[in-house]
């Protein structure tokens, strides 16, 4: 295996999505605005409700953190799909670099982007919403947040592996995946709500349990955790290399796929 | 032009949509693709609220307003980016929206074909939704006491309204590029904040309810909940209970009259535009 070559493609492949983000301000504008809209009818319905103010923060963070959950589906996931249709997946398959090096890159560049827009969100919504969170241990809050992001593009990288070979399913299934999500994994109250069969099967997505690792640490006993934050840090970490090893294999096996039925370069399925 | 040449034009880019949308896939999969995704949001907004209030018969009205204001929203949703990517798609991704001009036809009376089948789909999603909400969550609506007259008036202007606003939107997405989605989610993020779709709109701050009643879907929401709950107390909780429903039928038909007139307006500018610009055949990898 070259190094090398491997990373500088992990950092070719990161580097039009680090500058694409700061490139062209006003999509920074939309990147920004948009979320801050659905957050602030979810809060206002909040206090419609006459719900505990420990709530509205729930929603700052789960709108935050769609930012990722939204670049692991559009910019991971269905991002092979995407390639296919622009003519580019071939000329990545022809390159002498690692696959999972290309898909490294992709992660770095959409971590980075969707890091903008997650802490955007975040300080906006604490500052227009008066949102109080109370940090009670950094050093895990961190550990958690990382380790969530290792899973959750671990899981994109294997979808990505999948929809190489999708025409118009990789586009119904990135849909398929967020509302849906956004639901069973609780991004905008605590996940034990579902009752504990939901929150134990809704766990394979490795965001269902970083958001309520994180809401324990932020809110303390209000955001009513589904497990201790320590056990499901440790689920994080075995969800994290579980999804990046399968991601490798099944990027093996669908590439092969693609070549025996020549669908690599079949477009406007 | 015939008032039959739009008919029919209208006729085949419906079932053009219908065959866009649906011919990739088996019917029953294509089904949970089409209904899963608005469905869940609907029951995103159910558990919320029985996190907080720990039943539906708590506050039924309350619950009644919310859920009918989410699954209706989903024709804002679904029908008027139904309409805007209609643009994108045949300029950018088929590149046949030059065809399009060259043919004999009205490119707006296609765009509204075309989001007609988003409004088929939608309303198999509202109608599912709400029968849901009826036999699993306890949605306390009649049927056969639904003041349907009134619901059927506030249902064709309201689709007219949202249909207007997506013509304006796709004459938009003819002079941008990736912003167009930006745009389209924006204002759609907006109507959900401000037309008082999930609460009334008396929680907002006064500027925000001031931009609520400047919405003609604000009056159109408000007249669906009081046609499906006749006398049920929806006038008391939406805000708008100062204004009988003749008022707010009569403040829809302005608005959406006034939105139509600036649709067309919006979408003529742009069109002028992008074929001055040589937009209509721009492709820009969206």
């Amino acid at each position: 295996m070259n190094i090398s070559l491997n990373l500088r493609a992990a950092v070719g492949r990161a580097y039009p999505r680090i500058i694409g983000a700061l490139r062209e301000p006003s999509w920074t504008f939309f990147d920004v605005l948009l979320p801050l809209l659905g957050i602030a009818a979810y809060i206002f319905y909040y206090r419609a409700l006459g719900a505990d103010p420990s709530f509205e923060g729930f929603v700052v963070l789960g709108g935050a953190m769609t930012a990722f959950w939204l670049n692991v589906l559009w910019g991971m996931a269905s991002q092979f799909y995407w390639e296919k249709e622009t003519g580019n997946l071939q000329l990545f398959l022809v390159s002498p670099m690692s696959r999972m090096a290309l898909l490294a890159g992709m992660a770095m560049g959409g971590m980075f982007s969707a890091g903008v827009r997650a802490l955007s969100t975040l300080l906006l919504g604490i500052i227009i919403f008066n949102v109080h969170m109370m940090i009670a241990d950094p050093l895990l809050l961190v550990a958690v947040f990382l380790v969530t992001l290792a899973a959750i593009y671990g899981m994109g990288m294997m979808f990505a592996s999948l929809f190489m070979l999708y025409g118009r399913d990789a586009w119904n299934i990135s849909n398929l995946l967020q509302e849906p999500i956004y639901l069973v994994s609780g991004f905008y109250f605590p996940v034990r709500s579902l009752g504990p069969w939901v929150s134990a099967i809704a766990s394979i997505i490795p965001i269902t349990l970083g958001l309520d690792a994180m809401r324990q640490l932020l809110f303390g006993a209000q955001a009513q955790g589904f497990l201790p934050v320590t056990t499901e840090l440790m689920v994080l970490c075995v969800l994290a290399v579980v999804f990046l090893v399968l991601a490798r294999y099944a990027l093996r096996y669908m590439e092969e796929l693609g070549r025996k039925e020549g669908r690599l370069t079949l477009r406007w399925q | 032009m015939a008032v039959s040449d739009h008919l029919r034009t209208l006729r085949h880019a419906t079932w053009l949509g219908w065959q866009m949308e649906s011919n990739w896939t088996r019917p029953w999969l294509f089904l949970i693709y089409s209904i899963a995704r608005p469905i869940a949001a609907t029951l995103i907004l159910v558990v919320m609220f029985l996190v907080v209030k720990q039943g539906v018969a708590t506050d039924p009205l309350l619950f009644s307003y919310t859920y009918l204001g989410s699954a209706f929203f989903m024709f804002v949703a679904q029908v008027m980016m139904g309409a805007t990517m209609v643009i994108m798609e045949d300029r950018e991704h088929y590149q046949t929206l030059r065809q399009l001009y060259i043919a004999p036809i009205s490119l707006r009376v296609y765009i509204i074909g075309r989001a007609m089948s988003k409004l088929v789909l939608t309303s198999m999603s509202v109608v599912i939704s709400i029968g849901f909400g009826i036999v699993v969550l306890g949605l306390p609506l009649d049927l056969a006491a639904v003041d349907w007259p009134l619901f059927t008036a506030a249902m064709v202007l309201g689709i007219g309204c949202i249909l207007a606003i997506g013509i304006a939107l796709a004459g938009i997405t003819f002079l941008t590029a990736k912003h167009s989605s930006g745009i389209n989610e924006g204002i759609g993020g907006a109507f959900y904040l401000f037309c008082g779709t999930l609460f009334p709109i008396t929680v907002l701050p006064a500027w925000g309810q001031a931009i609520g009643m400047a919405i003609p879907l604000t009056y159109w929401l408000e007249l669906v909940r009081r046609s499906l709950y006749p006398g049920g107390g929806m006038e008391s909780i939406g805000g708008l209970g100062q204004f009988s429903s003749p008022t707010l039928l009569l403040f829809l038909l302005v608005s959406s009259l006034a939105f139509l007139a600036a649709s067309t307006l919006i979408f003529r500018f742009a069109d002028r535009r992008a074929r001055q610009a040589g937009k209509v055949d721009m492709t820009t990898s969206y």
